[in-house]
């Protein structure tokens, strides 16, 4: 079973470390959400495990090889990352967005039958098929998230790191969306890693949830204990219980902490 | 046949037309019945005055419209091109630099070295004056920057200049222009605007990429070390050599892709191409025109340009001005 581990991860943004000696083991096969409020850590931490950024101290491991001596094509092969506000600076269609998923698979021949398979595979699970032929700068936020989605699936890649891949999109797609990765994981054996703000959502999509403040874990477990009041008071600042209903988790939140 | 398709047809069968336009036309009118025959003192007007002439304005001209495209992929910003922001100009001034030392006139080869130094140190202070976020405002200001440099240098060479000659030759250097060019001329700069268009074409993968953002492209396995390497020494090839042999000549690489964007795509590698035939067609048929325009003496191309593309780049920046702002 592969899996990607940061080891000691110190990463620091201007004259503070956003990121503070963090040590965690993510599996494959397991949908894991990263929580905690805004500048905790949870971005820069999922760059470093993308290998987009050096840390300080510290490194990342894909199963036993360091994430940044990997070669990139070799190594964006096996880690799709979904980036939080991502750009798209052209006007193009959305199935030529969703096809730059294969770079780094295609050769000087340009896209290959299997190439044209994979995209129209990852249109069809983000469900897409009706906006394939639109300008995706004419697409609603939403749309352009979904679209995202897609382009990160057409890679095929063995690890999905996804930084708040569900923000803008409707209720309806939130829970489309978090099935696709529920189904990435368990059915596919694929490694999953999402940020997320919308605690309920993360409790209901995540095998496991890692909460962060001040670049560092404050808890790692599954729901029910990684959301627990004391926990979610130490984050957010918020009091909030973690309710079982007949639908599945809920985090219902009472108000501001004391 | 999709529209892409029709396109880059329309382009190739538009730029062998203008081609042998151009090759017939000018102030003496060479029917094609003249061109088979090399004893027809046409025949020499055709082969060894028009054609240099032709040749290079197909290569600068897809020197330029590429160069622009990939500028305009690499910062993923419409308005970017070697003439507006200041490669063409840095390029000169290398060229006028070496006018005024004189050394120059004696090897061609040096003016065009000089140019593509100029072009080049342009083109990796532009990349390091707008920094990683490449901000359309903070790239224009970059760009404002070196072209009020490299003015500047080129008016301080014209100041000290030692003799009128030298004042002349650099005004002539300002002033683009494809008149009287000769098969030297296209000796040396064939082989390096094909190598430049080349680079340029290795980093099509990157480009695209690059719609998703520098931390996109990077995620997809893009290097992006190569890509911005490749894209200034692609550059410093295709807009130096052109400056070298045929002076500044704006605006192509900027009015080029964007007419071609809602034929072609936005996608940026697949521009690179049809910008360059683009280019040529453009070049092409301004050169034509600038013969056939009855004046005292020729039109410069680089003057023609400017007149056409002046209002251009400014109906383009009205049409941007929400993104800008």
């Amino acid at each position: 079973m592969s899996t990607l581990g940061a080891h000691d991860v110190s990463v620091r943004l201007g004259d503070r470390l956003a990121v503070d000696k963090v040590t965690a083991t993510f599996e494959a096969g397991t949908v894991t959400a990263i929580l905690g409020p805004n500048g905790a850590g949870k971005s820069t931490l999922l760059a470093c495990l993308a290998g987009l950024r050096k840390p300080l101290s510290g490194h990342v491991r894909l199963d036993d090889v360091d994430v940044l001596s990997m070669p990139p094509r070799a190594r964006a092969r096996r880690i799709g990352f979904i980036p939080q506000t991502p750009e798209i600076a052209w006007a193009v269609e959305a199935r030529i967005l969703v096809g730059l998923g294969r770079t780094p698979f295609i050769g000087s021949r340009g896209l290959s039958l299997e190439d044209a398979a994979a995209i129209d595979r990852a249109m069809a699970a983000a469900g897409l098929e009706a906006l394939a032929e639109r300008d995706v700068t004419t697409l609603s936020g939403g749309e352009r998230g979904r679209v995202l989605i897609a382009r990160a699936l057409a890679g095929d890649p063995e690890w999905l790191l996804a930084d708040e891949p569900l923000t803008g999109l409707d209720p309806g797609h939130q829970l489309d969306a978090g099935a696709l990765f529920r189904a990435m994981a368990h059915e596919q054996g694929r490694g999953v890693v999402l940020t997320l703000h919308d605690l309920s959502l993360a409790a209901r999509i995540a095998d496991r949830i890692v909460v962060m403040a001040g670049g560092e874990i404050l808890a790692d477990g599954p729901p029910d204990a990684a959301l627990s009041p004391d926990v979610l008071s130490a984050a957010y600042d918020i009091e909030a219980r973690y309710v079982t209903g007949a639908s599945g988790p809920l985090i219902e939140i009472v108000g501001r902490g004391r | 046949m999709s529209r892409r398709t029709a396109t880059r047809i329309a382009l190739l069968a538009l730029s062998v037309l203008l081609a042998f336009v151009s090759m017939a036309a000018g102030r003496v009118w060479v029917p094609f019945s003249d061109w088979t025959d090399p004893s027809d003192p046409h025949w020499a007007i055709v082969f060894e005055l028009r054609l240099p002439r032709t040749i290079l304005a197909i290569a600068v001209g897809a020197a330029l419209g590429m160069s622009g495209a990939a500028m305009q992929g690499y910062t993923r910003n419409p308005l970017a091109d070697p003439g507006a922001l200041g490669v063409s100009s840095m390029a000169a001034l290398g060229a006028v630099l070496t006018l005024y030392l004189g050394a120059g006139a004696s090897q061609p080869w040096v003016i065009a070295t000089a140019a593509m130094i100029g072009a080049f140190i342009a083109v990796f202070l532009l990349l390091a004056l707008s920094g990683q976020a490449s901000s359309i405002v903070t790239f224009i200001l970059a760009g404002v920057i070196l072209q009020t440099v490299a003015g500047a240098g080129v008016a301080l060479a014209l100041s000290l200049a030692p003799n009128p000659w030298a004042v002349n030759e650099i005004v002539n250097w300002l002033m683009g222009s494809l008149a009287d060019r000769s098969v030297g001329e296209v000796q040396m700069a064939l082989p390096l605007i094909v190598v430049g268009c080349g680079l340029l074409l290795l980093i099509g993968r990157g480009l695209d990429a690059l719609t998703l953002g520098e931390t996109g492209a990077r995620s997809l396995g893009i290097n992006m070390t190569a890509t911005r390497w490749l894209l200034a020494v692609g550059v410093a090839l295709t807009a130096g050599a052109s400056v070298a042999v045929t002076g500044v000549i704006g605006f192509v690489g900027l009015i080029v892709p964007h007419l071609l964007r809602p034929l072609v795509g936005a996608r940026p590698g697949g521009l690179l191409l049809p910008s360059a035939i683009g280019g040529a067609v453009l070049v092409l048929a301004a050169d034509v025109a600038v013969r056939l325009t009855p004046a005292a003496g020729e039109v410069k191309l680089g003057v023609a340009m400017a007149v056409l593309g002046g209002p251009f780049f400014f109906a383009l920046l009205l049409s941007l001005r929400k993104r800008i702002a």
